[in-house]
């Protein structure tokens, strides 16, 4: 259609506030209309990533709700190696090794649950009325609001284990293992969030969101082998803490970056990464197109 | 254009719980005008809208747009509509530039094609100076300007405006008001839900008036019009004492209703035709000597055609309904 790349808008144009605004007269509208051709529509994929930039703008206006990815997790990480590193390992130092990694689940897991948040404050918002009547793949704004939120989960990923180095946490799989683990929370962690879009949709405020979501993420990750081994509960507990998701996650992520290569934990959470996806995704998008 | 019909339903409903928001309308749109759908909140407009747009899905009857059905070909009527719902339907936290950029790249546009296109658009509407502030920043008439820029941004073959100029000052609601002019003048079959009479009245050549989920009166203005009484007479008295009198010299001369205007020294007579061959003037002037033979003192007069404010309330009376 048009090739020039460079914009200029509003220096040429003569001051047109608010106030002595004229609609554009019907020839100058004609030149703006593109006629009846229009540009081939935008694969899966495409769309997805604009919504996904959308995420990224979202986050440029509005920093401050990266808190909950910087300074939540600095607090987690603190808080719990401080707290228990003496008592259950004997030592700071020693406890950081097992913990770092079950504390970075544990945290990535938790801050998921504001996709719900965001998804059910921007769905009663009009754009996305308009969102909806346009003929884009179905599921984009969704898998562009996780996309958008990967990045957080990324964020909060390089914090902890920020602070976890400079508190002493050397993990024998060196970069390699780090970034292989922290590459399997985030597919988890996408797969997870599907479960927060469905309840964005379903529940009908904010609150209830929050509140539902409390329910589901602190048995999920309290009963799992993030902060002990599970050897020592009873029998019923390690029942379920065996077949926690949060539990193959977290195993499969410590031993990663152990420097090991924990192939039944990883299908498992890859599994359960692949469910989520498939059960909660298509609920997501059944409530998205009824809504 | 041509007399293609945009929209054709027929029996088309829409239940929440027990209150059957839509209930059975039909509704024949032809291509290239600008129809009116008029009701008070809470009408069925916006749920009626929201069918047609593919937001809702019905809950009986059958509804096409340009003969694709809004359920089963979902898709193609996306391909060939815009909606501007009742609250903007920009992302408040972007700028104006960002929304369109984002816009234009969700319906197919390069990134450069993008940018350039917001940039007419907000230089079009008189938003360059805003195109780099988030909406949320923007007036209610700034918003109203974004919002019909991000429907137009591909033509749409069709164009819903559901209530574009509630809650808009005097201004921005003429500023609209002409934007929704040249865009019809383009083409584009325009689908507009109002509550304020005069605005159909500006804008629509034909009009469907909605009330309880149903169409309760369709046609020209003219022919809604007409079907309430050929006209009105508006009489001042210069003393208040006499307005009983007059309000019984008015009744019995012109054969119809006479309403007590909150002026006490004002009424207003409807001259419908009825039992008479004389045209609306000749009536009222006929009145109006009555008026002076019995002796009343009229100060002023006025001879105008119903407007739809009483075409309104004589359809939704006619129902019981008050308004």
């Amino acid at each position: 259609m048009s090739t020039g790349t460079t914009v200029t808008t509003g220096k040429d144009t003569q001051t047109t506030d608010a106030l002595d605004f004229v609609a554009p007269k019907a020839d100058e509208l004609a030149a703006l209309f593109t006629g009846r051709a229009r540009p081939p529509r935008p694969g899966a994929l495409a769309a997805s990533l604009t919504f996904g930039w959308r995420a990224m703008l979202k986050i440029k206006h509005v920093p401050e709700q990266l808190f909950d990815v910087t300074a939540f997790p600095i607090m987690m990480v603190l808080m719990y190696t401080y707290l228990f590193g003496g008592a259950l390992a004997g030592s700071v130092d020693e406890y950081i090794q097992f913990l770092l990694p079950g504390i970075l689940v544990m945290s990535v897991v938790m801050i998921t649950m504001y996709t719900g948040v965001s998804v059910n404050t921007d769905i009663e918002k009009g754009v996305f009325d308009r969102f909806r009547t346009l003929p884009i793949w179905r599921p984009a704004p969704m898998v562009g609001y996780l996309l958008g939120d990967v990045v957080r989960y990324l964020i909060a990923s390089a914090v902890m284990l920020t602070v976890g180095v400079i508190i002493g946490y050397r993990p024998d799989g060196g970069l390699p293992g780090i970034l292989l683990g922290v590459a399997l929370l985030l597919v988890f962690s996408f797969a997870f969030s599907w479960i927060w879009t469905m309840f964005g949709l379903l529940l009908r405020s904010e609150k209830s969101v929050m509140g539902v979501s409390m329910m589901v993420i602190f048995p999920l990750t309290f009963l799992s082998n993030v902060f002990v081994d599970p050897k020592t509960m009873p029998g019923w507990l390690q029942a379920f803490v065996n077949n926690n998701p949060v539990t193959h996650l977290a195993t499969a992520v410590r031993e990663l970056m152990a420097g090991n290569w924990p192939g039944a934990d990883i299908a498992w959470t890859l599994g359960w990464s692949a469910l989520f996806v498939v059960v909660f995704g298509s609920f997501t998008m059944r409530l998205y197109n009824r809504k | 254009m041509t007399t293609d019909l945009a929209i054709e339903t027929e029996g088309l409903v829409k239940v929440f719980g027990t209150n059957r928001a839509v209930d059975g309308i039909d509704l024949h749109v032809p291509a290239g005008t600008v129809y009116g759908v008029l009701g008070p909140n809470g009408a069925g407009k916006t749920t009626a809208v929201k069918m047609l747009a593919t937001l809702l899905r019905p809950d009986g009857g059958r509804a096409s747009v340009f003969g694709k059905d809004v359920v089963k070909d979902a898709d193609a009527v996306r391909g060939r509509v815009s909606l501007t719902g009742q609250y903007a339907s920009v992302d408040e936290d972007l700028t104006g530039t960002e929304n369109l950029v984002l816009l234009g790249r969700l319906l197919g546009h390069t990134r450069p094609d993008a940018r350039e296109r917001s940039g007419q658009l907000l230089a079009a509407f008189g938003l360059a100076e805003a195109a780099d502030k988030q909406i949320k920043n923007y007036s209610g008439g700034m918003r109203r300007r974004i919002d019909i820029a991000a429907s137009i941004l591909n033509t749409p073959d069709l164009l819903f405006l559901d209530e574009p100029t509630t809650g808009l000052d005097p201004r921005s609601r003429n500023q609209v008001w002409d934007i929704v002019r040249a865009v019809v003048a383009q083409g584009t079959t325009v689908l507009l839900t109002t509550q304020y009479l005069d605005e159909a009245d500006q804008l629509a050549s034909r009009i469907a008036v909605i009330d309880h989920g149903k169409v309760i009166a369709e046609g020209t203005k003219g022919e809604l019009k007409a079907s309430v009484g050929s006209g009105s007479v508006h009489v001042r008295l210069r003393d208040p004492e006499q307005r009983p009198e007059a309000e019984r010299v008015l009744r019995s001369s012109l054969n119809a209703t006479v309403q007590l205007d909150p002026d006490p020294v004002a009424l207003t007579a409807t001259v419908n035709g009825h039992g008479t061959d004389l045209g609306a003037a000749e009536q009222a002037a006929r009145a109006l000597a009555e008026l002076s033979r019995a002796g009343i003192t009229v100060d002023n007069f006025a001879l105008g055609q119903p407007s739809l404010d009483e075409v309104f309330l004589a359809l939704t009376d006619r129902k019981g309904t008050t308004a």
